[in-house]
């Protein structure tokens, strides 16, 4: 079986945003990053049915030279290979998915692996978008995965809680969200095998025409807060404020 | 291009959801500004019967996909009638609420029309006349104004957008589908109840969300537990939680609210024993009215509540509720 896992390199969830000097993009000064959290979910799938079911596992991003340095991850995890699309160039997930699914048709797939969300651009569209533009079908917010006899398995995560169950034939695009499986780290031997890896890099192209970030600005700062008072005796002074102040209820 | 703005109105138990009601509002008013119509769209098993009172919400018509293409939840089915909904109209914008139905379909339906998507967007505006929108990234801890080269796709935050009270009178047109659902390889086949009828923390217009203060509920912070679900059913909340919370396995991780869990913009969230961490208020800084509990008065949430008690979530919970009771009933 021939999968393919989609990661993006994203800021670690702790890092302070700041717009730069363009107004449009975030100030890169002090910024660390690592693979977008949802898609170590996508990259723990690939491995375990790999290990599973045989076949190979290979990790393909689009972003600059330096993505190599999370694709080595990847591979230290136990991915068997590494495709780059490298571009300095700011993509939307549409010309994200337009340049993934241009690589994808150059590439055997009967998987094809996404986080369910980035923790940086937050669309929870990229995986839908390459599956329109390979024209198979899509599971989004996958919490259980299971391959048999050419047809996965899904259970999706829907509102309030409630799993929707559905089977696809394959080749097809499942996103995947945290609950699907435990990401392993990678050990040693994943170490050194990343170190020799050969990373596929070719150039992205120039980026489909989708949403263009015209400006970005902080949010608006929340006004200075009070505090009531102390212990359980404030509980009605709070409601009343809620009540008459903020009038939230 | 026309300046209609078509609005994908989504059902919940059979009836328009208030999510989906919240995105016809912004659309009316979208629309208006563009100086076109306000178009919804139902789809359905059986939704024509909801049609015609869409007009009191915004809609100046409303085209009706009816059929058994539609009983069981289908991200292909949904993508394929609206943008062939989209391109008959000719719509500047195209719209529905950024629901977990939302969030899955909309991509697609975008990408079958050939457009990039806003995703989760938190106001609407009309800039040299075209549709822009305004999106939080990172958790919210920035937001960007974004727009298309040609139609606007956009999914609409829950909860953000008022609902139109415009008293029109809709003109309700059937729609012809192309595909049945023998067409589409990606039909729900089962439904497993999470916990049925359970509010959503991202739809939720009031969330109390617990952390590691209220204690392991399978041992000493079972009662605390209990009293965060008394207080949530008394005021109609939703009850969220903190990473650490869902991590150790006390609460379901779709209940989790910050940058790896639900992004949430409520009118109110009281977070109890919840420290404040950068991923948490990440997830929920956008909210109206932010209320804290915690013993420690030097704890983070503390910086971005409206409102704080510094005290134990032992007392101080049940005490807000028998509060919120007596005002509620007053
Ligand atoms: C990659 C990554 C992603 C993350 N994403 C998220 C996310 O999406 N959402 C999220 O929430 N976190 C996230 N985190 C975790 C985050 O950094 C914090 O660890 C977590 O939010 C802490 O949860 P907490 O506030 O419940 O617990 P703690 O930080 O342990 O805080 C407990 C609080 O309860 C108070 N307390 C204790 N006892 C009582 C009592 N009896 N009465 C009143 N108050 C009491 C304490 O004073 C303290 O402030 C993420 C972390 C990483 C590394
Ligand atoms: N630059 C990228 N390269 C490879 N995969 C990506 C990239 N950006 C997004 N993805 C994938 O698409 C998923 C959803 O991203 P988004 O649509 O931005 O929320 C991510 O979790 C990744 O799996």
């Amino acid at each position: 079986m021939e999968i393919i896992v989609c990661i993006r390199r994203a800021p670690t969830t702790d890092a302070r945003i700041k717009p730069g000097p363009d107004g449009k993009t975030f100030d890169p000064a002090g910024i660390n990053y690592d693979i977008s959290e949802y898609d170590k979910f996508a990259l723990e799938a690939a491995i375990e049915m790999k290990e599973k079911h045989g076949g190979k596992a290979t990790v393909l991003s689009l972003g600059p030279a330096a993505v190599s340095k999370e694709l080595r991850t990847a591979v230290a995890m136990g991915c068997d290979a590494a495709a780059l699309l490298v571009s300095d160039a700011s993509h939307d997930s549409w010309a994200v998915a337009n340049a993934l699914a241009a690589k994808l048709k150059t590439m055997p797939h009967d998987l094809v692996l996404f986080g369910w969300n980035s923790v940086d651009n937050q669309s929870a569209a990229t995986g839908q978008m390459v599956a329109e533009l390979l024209g198979l079908p899509c599971v989004s917010v996958a919490v259980a995965l299971e391959i048999k006899d050419g047809v996965a398995h899904v259970e999706r995560l829907a509102a309030g809680g409630n799993r929707e169950r559905l089977a696809v034939k394959l080749p097809a695009v499942i996103t995947c969200q945290k609950g699907l499986n435990k990401p392993r780290q990678p050990n040693m031997k994943g170490l050194m095998n990343a170190k020799k890896t050969v990373i596929d890099e070719s150039p992205a192209g120039a980026p489909a025409n989708g949403v263009a970030v015209t400006r970005m600005d902080p949010p608006p700062p929340r006004p200075a807060g009070k505090i009531v008072g102390k212990g359980p005796d404030a509980a009605r002074a709070l409601v009343n404020l809620l009540r008459n102040e903020a009038k939230v209820i | 291009m026309s300046n209609h703005v078509l609005v994908f109105v989504e059902l919940a138990d059979g009836k328009p959801s208030k999510a989906g009601l919240q995105a016809l509002g912004a659309g009316c008013r979208l629309a208006r500004q563009l100086g076109g119509e306000t178009v919804a769209l139902l789809a359905g098993a059986d939704v024509t019967a909801h049609a015609a009172g869409l007009g009191a919400f915004g809609a100046n018509r409303v085209r009706v996909a009816q059929g058994e293409q539609f009983k069981a939840y289908s991200q292909e089915g949904l993508a394929r009638l609206v943008a062939a909904q989209a391109a008959e109209i000719g719509a500047a914008a195209v719209l529905a609420a950024a629901t977990p139905a939302g969030k899955d379909f909309m991509p697609r339906a975008a990408a079958r029309a050939g457009c990039g998507l806003a995703a989760d967007c938190t106001a609407l505006a009309v800039n040299a006349g075209k549709a822009v929108a305004t999106r939080p990234v990172y958790a919210g801890k920035a937001l960007v104004q974004v727009q298309a080269p040609g139609a606007l796709w956009a999914t609409l935050r829950p909860n953000v957008f008022a609902t139109e009270n415009a008293g029109l009178t809709a003109g309700v047109e059937p729609v012809s589908v192309n595909f049945g659902v023998g067409d589409l390889r990606d039909v729900v086949r089962e439904i497993v109840a999470g916990a049925r009828g359970k509010l959503d923390v991202a739809e939720a217009e009031i969330i109390v969300s617990g952390g590691r203060g209220l204690k392991d509920p399978a041992g000493e912070g079972k009662q605390n537990w209990e009293n965060l679900e008394k207080l949530a059913a008394t005021i109609g909340a939703a009850v969220g939680a903190s990473r650490a919370v869902v991590d150790a396995g006390w609460r379901p991780h779709g209940d989790q609210v910050g940058q790896t869990g639900k992004t949430v913009s409520p009118k109110l969230y009281i977070a109890c024993g919840i420290s404040g961490a950068i991923q948490h208020l990440a997830g929920m800084s956008g909210s109206k009215v932010i209320v804290a509990v915690n013993k420690d008065e030097t704890a983070p949430i503390f910086k971005v509540a409206d409102y704080g008690i510094v005290g134990n979530v032992e007392d101080v919970v049940p005490a807000l509720t028998v509060a919120f009771a007596e005002a509620l009933k007053g």
